[in-house]
């Protein structure tokens, strides 16, 4: 267990290091963040002054080896826009993006898992058909269309939800949380539940494939046979089963929810770390886009690692140092 | 008739009374604030959320020409002194005084913030001297004009609060202490800034109706115009002219306008012997730079129909333009009109410059950066068309373009500019490009016009204001007769608003709420 922690750690530093690297050039590529910081009134000599303080006058791979040298104490330097540490930054941002992301996963597992049950179940149901009918919509419509539309019709027609922002928070453990009071539980009522519509026809999708394979398998049938209740089969013998692919599904759809929550963020005007890589993307903000793309690359460590685990314990025939992780 | 007046009059007061209650304002804004320390970037979100905070010693007013700020007057004492006599009884939000010591502080701060963008409005300035509490004297190595401008975008901090403090500290409130309409409760990165009045405030004019102030962050147009339509905002920003019908239709919202100092215009490479993407239509080279020829820039000018893009393109909201500044700006000249649309005029000029058969070139343009950038590029190239001259539209985001410019890529380019002075817009956009002398740092049509620069010169030296601006008069007139650049329209500033609201519009483009008034 111990070697399998180890080896997973080294291979995401690999992939921090390539990353990285991939971010400097890439941003190397688009453009110098000179031109979009220094204000457009500043003369030469400002600009070239500019250009020294953030240190972009120097080689690129000597601007690469200034950032892992101070990325291994820790620091992934300050950001050229908002003149404070990229990490602040980012962790500053992180629970609210967090809150959304859990949100949205809440409602689609919520939601998600009976409703496909019960398509796989009453395959052909109106209830049945309405329901992966409505999932295939869930799965083409652009989230931001999707998000301007909640907008319209339950804040600017209805009246009910506001139309964006995030509401008041309170400290929990240090910790900035809003869904603590009814007027926070309603304004992440519509980003979550934009965010989640995709994830939720995922869940949908895949409950029902998984309850159609278990109804036919021969342990169902036998169970059945036994004189079994309906509802002890479904939830104890097909509910069960199925349960392993959804959980590594939801796992690793979490670290894709918090990575691309980008869009409902902005839609929503919700004060995420979505939000900031978008506008840090367009500032060419340097420190903030790489601090950001490493702290989604460590999520997305974490989250298979707990997956792999969590796995384990579902499906007692994983053992988790012989999986070879890759 | 006595008792009905009188009834009148107290729901009068009492429909006058009643907002100011529960006056709170809640304000969305187009772009992020990075930051409240005022010292430190030089953008527009940035500055809009410092004038409530602070005071500059020169204030602008809403045709930006300078007015008192915490300077009651100023004048030059001899051509490299200037001498600014300061409003006395003036506190600041913590009670103290404010006196000639916090203005050297911040004259001081502004030079020094890491990477701070203001140190170019006070690095001319090589002597600071404090005469006595309210009088401040400035010196300069050479005359130079532009102190007051430059003081404009020198907010005043105070020396006691913001003594050894760093961005953060603005940022979380601590040295968050000016003189300004407001004060500052929270600012939540990303999110919004939370201001309360300041009910001492030394200008009684403008005393803000509201106790408090919220500014909404909200980038996205669609989303920013959600939250007015469904109340959860006052007042917006920066309306997408698409939608401007659709407001004006609404029964409960309002629009108030005024011509921006943002002018938007093409550059177009004069200076290089074969700038890029210039060739005949078959793509061969030609022998010579066409822009070179002053009667191929006149038939450009003349190919572009304005009327049709502020009209069709713009949904009204901008003014053909035939200056480099718009109306209400110093140093801009009435008597430089647009150019007239005439595509036969435009015709007869190639053919007299050579080019009967016209040619081709790249035309390039931001497609994230103006209102309606990339649409305005495309009407242009129709036009040009017609003309006979094949343009070929290459947009991209701002972030790439700025770069590409600046290095030289293109031959003809967008750009938008404001400047609250003629000259200033000449001296970044056409003079000479001379990095001793600051000049011509965007001058990417690489104009030169000896003649430009000297008028430039005289009028960044002449402490005089008149004269300084018949100098800057006479600068604009000689380059747009030129056509140094291409100028296309002014555009206009548009704010939103509920039924009961009334907003002073401004030409900068700045949202004040303490100039938002019920009506």
């Amino acid at each position: 267990m111990l070697a399998y922690l180890i080896r997973r750690l080294m291979q995401s530093v690999v992939v921090l290091l390539f990353m990285s690297l991939l971010v400097f050039a890439g941003v190397y590529a688009i453009g110098n963040p000179i031109d979009i910081l220094v204000n457009p009134q500043a003369d030469q000599a400002e600009i070239e002054r500019a250009t020294r303080a953030l240190g972009l006058d120097l080689p690129l791979a000597q601007q690469y080896w200034i950032f892992l040298r101070q990325a291994v104490l820790g620091d992934l330097g300050r950001s050229f826009a908002f003149n404070v540490p990229a990490i602040q930054l980012i962790l500053e941002r992180m629970p609210a993006t967090l809150e959304l992301a859990g949100a949205a996963m809440a409602i689609a597992i919520v939601f998600g898992i009976p409703l496909g049950l019960w398509a796989g179940l009453k395959r052909e149901s109106i209830a049945g058909k309405t329901i992966m009918t409505g999932s295939i919509l869930g799965f083409s419509l652009p989230t931001f269309w999707v998000g301007l539309m909640l907008i319209m019709v339950f804040s600017v027609y209805l009246g009910w939800l506001p139309s964006g922002g995030r509401g008041p928070t309170r400290e929990v453990f240090g910790i900035a949380v809003s869904f603590l009071s009814w007027e926070g539980l309603a304004h992440l009522a519509l980003p979550a539940a934009n965010l989640a519509l995709f994830k939720l026809s995922l869940i949908i999708r895949l409950t029902r494939a998984g309850t159609r394979e278990a109804l036919v398998q021969d342990y169902v049938k036998f169970a059945r046979a036994k004189g079994l209740s309906d509802a002890r089969v479904v939830f104890v013998h097909v509910l069960k089963n199925i349960l392993i692919p959804i959980v590594t599904v939801i796992g690793l759809e979490f670290g894709s929810v918090i990575a691309f929550a980008i869009v409902t963020e902005s839609v929503f005007a919700w004060p995420g770390m979505g939000k900031l890589l978008v506008e840090s993307i367009n500032a060419l903000d340097r420190p903030v886009i790489v601090a950001y793309l490493c702290v989604i690359v460590m999520f997305f460590v974490l989250i298979n690692l707990a997956v792999d685990v969590l796995y384990s314990a579902l499906d007692p025939r994983v053992r988790l140092g012989e999986a070879r992780a890759g | 008739m006595i008792a009905p007046f009188r009834i009148q009059l107290f729901l009068l007061l009492a429909a006058a009374l009643c907002p100011v209650q529960a006056a709170e304002l809640r304000i969305g804004m187009a772009s992020d604030v990075t930051s409240v320390d005022p010292h430190h970037q030089n953008i527009t979100a940035n500055n809009n959320i410092g004038w409530h905070v602070f005071d500059a010693l020169v204030n602008v007013d809403e045709n930006t020409r300078l007015v008192p700020g915490l300077a009651l007057s100023w004048r030059a004492v001899d051509p490299t002194t200037w001498e600014f006599r300061l409003r006395k009884g003036v506190k600041f939000h913590d009670g103290s005084d404010f006196t000639a010591d916090d203005a050297v502080f911040s004259l001081e701060r502004a030079a020094r913030v890491p990477n701070g963008q203001f140190a170019s409005f006070v690095q001319r300035i090589v002597g600071r001297e404090v005469v006595d509490a309210h009088t401040l004297r400035l010196k300069t190595a050479t005359p130079y004009a532009m102190v007051p401008p430059d003081l404009n975008s020198v907010f005043i901090v105070s020396r006691r609060a913001a003594a050894n403090a760093a961005t953060e500290d603005f940022n979380s409130g601590r040295a968050m202490v000016g003189t300004g309409p407001f004060r500052f409760v929270r600012f939540a990165r990303g999110d919004r800034v939370e201001l309360a009045r300041n009910d001492a405030y030394w200008n009684k004019e403008a005393r803000p109706a509201w106790d408090r102030v919220t500014f909404r962050i909200m980038p996205n147009d669609p989303a920013r115009l959600a939250a007015l339509l469904s109340g959860d905002l006052d007042l917006i920003e920066q309306i997408p002219t698409a939608d401007l019908a659709r407001i004006r239709a609404h029964g409960g919202l309002r629009i108030e306008q005024k011509v921006s100092w943002r002018t938007i215009f093409f550059h177009l490479d004069q200076g290089r012997a074969q700038p890029p993407t210039i060739a005949d239509k078959a793509g061969k080279p030609l022998a010579a730079n066409p822009f070179r020829d002053p009667r191929v820039r006149l038939a450009l000018s003349k190919a572009i129909n304005r009327q049709a893009i502020v009209e069709r393109v713009m949904d009204g909201a901008a003014l053909p333009a035939g200056n480099l500044v718009s109306p209400p700006v110093f140093g801009h000249d009435p008597d430089l009109k647009a150019e007239r649309f005439d595509p036969e005029g435009a015709k007869k000029l190639l053919a007299e410059a050579g080019y009967p058969a016209g040619f081709a070139f790249t035309l390039a343009a931001p497609n994230n950066r103006y209102v309606n950038d990339e649409q305005i590029a495309q009407a242009v190239a129709q036009m040009l068309a017609r003309a006979g001259i094949s343009a070929r539209i290459e947009t991209m985001p701002v972030n790439v373009y700025l770069s590409k410019a600046r290095g030289g890529a293109f031959a003809f380019a967008m750009l938008g500019w404001g400047s609250f002075s003629g000259d200033l817009a000449l001296r970044a956009l056409v003079a000479t490009a001379d990095a001793q002398k600051g000049f011509g740092a965007w001058n990417w049509s690489r104009y030169s016009n000896p003649r430009v620069d000297a008028l430039l010169e005289r009028a960044f030296s002449s402490v005089d204001e008149k004269k300084r601006e018949a100098l800057a008069r006479e600068a604009m007139g000689v380059a747009m007769k030129d056509l140094a650049v291409i100028p296309l329209h002014h555009q206009v500033a548009l704010w939103a608003m509920r039924k009961g609201l009334a907003y002073t519009a401004r030409t900068d483009e700045y949202t004040f709420a303490h100039h938002v008034r019920g009506r």
